[in-house]
């Protein structure tokens, strides 16, 4: 066929996923503060818009260069601003971009719910710009730009480790160095519900989420092939989204005795999540077993953040940090080598070998990301500091930093 | 026997009741409520435009009381949700002529306590 024609299909194809991820950018804004109590929720919001802003603009100023610059295996050096940037994806720059920049985007909004409802809007734009121009691209050329972890062999598809464990961990050190919400936890350490304000929206929130992760994972082949390819990457995408709600309501019902709506959506998150990574070098048996397995995760990951006291609203850090983990490490399990990856998994035959560069890699990521993002919310600690005061918290932060109601004319009733 | 009613801040409606629980006041209700005192409401900015708000929200809670318990349910309520700055509520405390419990018919000060 007409070369013109195949590339003009592949990059259609690509910034179809670009929009389609751009989109999720609602989900995670309307599951995010569907979570969390009305008086914060036009601050969540806020701070969605306002993340994905500034990751288009750094992108495109200094964080492609960053990401697939020509450099060293640590950080690429060449084409801010786009400016002679170098491109080796097989399509046009400028698609390439757009879809990379919508990624920065949701690795920057997962920490928004970690550390919704306490802290700073200011300091919600300098962490969001900081990822977004560094954090992110820096990891981002260690796996698909060149780097050092690619160099190893170090494989993740669409973004398990990229994107959701650098979210995913760099949520947990806010949180954890933020402090918990007034009234979450009780003097010896057990967890009060502040429950969501409106589990509805959540819900539409998940259903964007899931529906926008088909171009997450799917566009990430960056090109249409015999169509083969990106049919496997969108059929394992479902079927670990639809396992894992399944086995975290079973899980959820089993230990709570209720099947907790909430829960099941977090579940059907960490299904995708964790199937980001290994989409399209595994079968869809193998997709099965990884989203079923994320649902369980996910469940027993809430809990086991509370039990160190750490306050993460909306479950970012079971559903992206753990999942994220769980996801790459699956690459070396389940993989295969007719569908592309450099060796076999471990049940195939492969044995540690891709499975030990996987976990090496993974942990490499978060040593980095708590490290880095550690020092940058100190630094913003002892500065600027993190949280808004005692009273403003109270009363919400859409009036203390917004000056407006999410609900204005419906009152509010503050009893937490 | 008297009823006691608190117009505080809605922010200081959990340290309130801690405040009553430690005094061992533990049945209360309480109502959304809008009202402004001395300071005459507040201004804020919605798009750029400047809007008077005249009636703040604030929480009423009502506490029916034997005569032994008034004091130290004053006391809580003052604990609990003073600040010191304008808008922290007012105290009133009203004789109560009669108390029935609906589910057994108890009278009175049984009816309360």
């Amino acid at each position: 066929m007409d070369e013109t024609i195949i590339n003009g299909i592949n990059t259609v194809w690509v910034l179809l996923g670009a929009f389609l991820v751009i989109f999720m950018q609602a989900g995670f804004g309307m599951l995010e503060a569907g979570f969390i109590r009305a008086k914060n929720s036009s601050n969540l919001i806020m701070k969605n818009f306002i993340d994905f802003c500034f990751a288009s603009m750094v992108f495109f100023l200094v964080g492609y260069a960053f990401m697939f610059g020509n450099g060293n295996s640590i950080i690429g050096f060449s084409g801010f601003l786009l400016l002679d940037a170098p491109n080796q994806s097989g399509i046009p720059l400028y698609a390439f971009v757009l879809f990379q920049a919508a990624f920065a985007g949701a690795a920057a909004t997962i920490v928004a719910g970690a550390v919704a409802e306490r802290m700073k809007f200011k300091v919600y734009l300098i962490y969001s710009v900081i990822l977004s121009a560094f954090i992110y691209p820096v990891v981002g050329h260690w796996i698909w730009g060149g780097g050092w972890l690619s160099q190893i062999g170090f494989t993740d598809f669409a973004g398990s480790t990229v994107v959701h464990t650098v979210g995913g961990s760099s949520a947990l050190i806010a949180a954890y160095l933020l402090g918990p919400r007034i009234g979450k936890f009780n003097k010896d350490g057990s967890p009060n519900i502040l429950a969501g304000h409106n589990i509805p929206m959540a819900a539409l929130g998940t259903f964007i989420l899931w529906f926008g992760w088909f171009g997450f994972n799917a566009g990430s082949t960056l090109a249409v092939g015999d169509g083969e390819l990106i049919s496997l990457i969108a059929l394992n995408t479902c079927l670990a989204a639809a396992i894992g709600g399944i086995t975290s309501m079973l899980a959820v019902w089993g230990r709570w005795g209720k099947p907790d709506l909430s829960m099941t959506m977090n579940g059907i998150l960490g299904g995708l999540v964790a199937i980001t990574a290994p989409c399209a070098f595994v079968s869809p048996g193998a997709a099965i077993i990884i989203g079923a397995l994320a649902g369980i995760f996910v469940v027993y990951g809430v809990v086991w953040v509370e039990k160190f006291c750490v306050d993460d609203p909306v479950g970012a850090v079971a559903v992206h940090g753990v999942n994220g983990i769980w996801g790459t490490l699956a690459v070396g399990i389940f993989g295969q080598k007719a569908l592309g990856l450099a060796q076999e998994g471990l049940i195939f035959g492969g044995g540690f070998t891709q499975l030990g560069i996987q976990l090496f890699g993974v942990l490499a990521v978060v040593s980095f990301c708590i490290i880095s993002m550690g020092i940058v919310f100190k630094i913003i600690k002892s500065t600027v500091g993190l949280r808004v005061d005692k009273m403003e918290e109270l009363k919400g932060l859409d009036i203390g930093e917004h000056g407006i109601d999410s609900y204005s004319d419906f009152q509010l009733f503050l009893t937490k | 026997m008297k009823l006691i009613i608190a117009y505080i801040q809605p922010e200081k409606l959990t340290d309130v009741k801690q405040e009553l629980y430690a005094q061992e006041v533990y049945k209360l209700s309480v109502t959304n409520a809008l009202g402004c005192g001395q300071q005459k409401g507040f201004h804020k900015f919605y798009r750029g435009v400047e809007e008077e708000v005249t009636l703040l929200k604030k929480v009423r809670i009502e506490i029916a009381v034997n005569d032994n318990f008034v004091d130290r349910t004053i006391n809580a309520i003052v604990k609990g949700a003073q600040t010191g700055t304008i808008g922290d509520g007012k105290i009133f405390v009203l004789p109560l002529e009669k108390c029935i419990r609906i589910r057994t018919g108890e009278n009175g000060n049984d009816a309360i306590g």
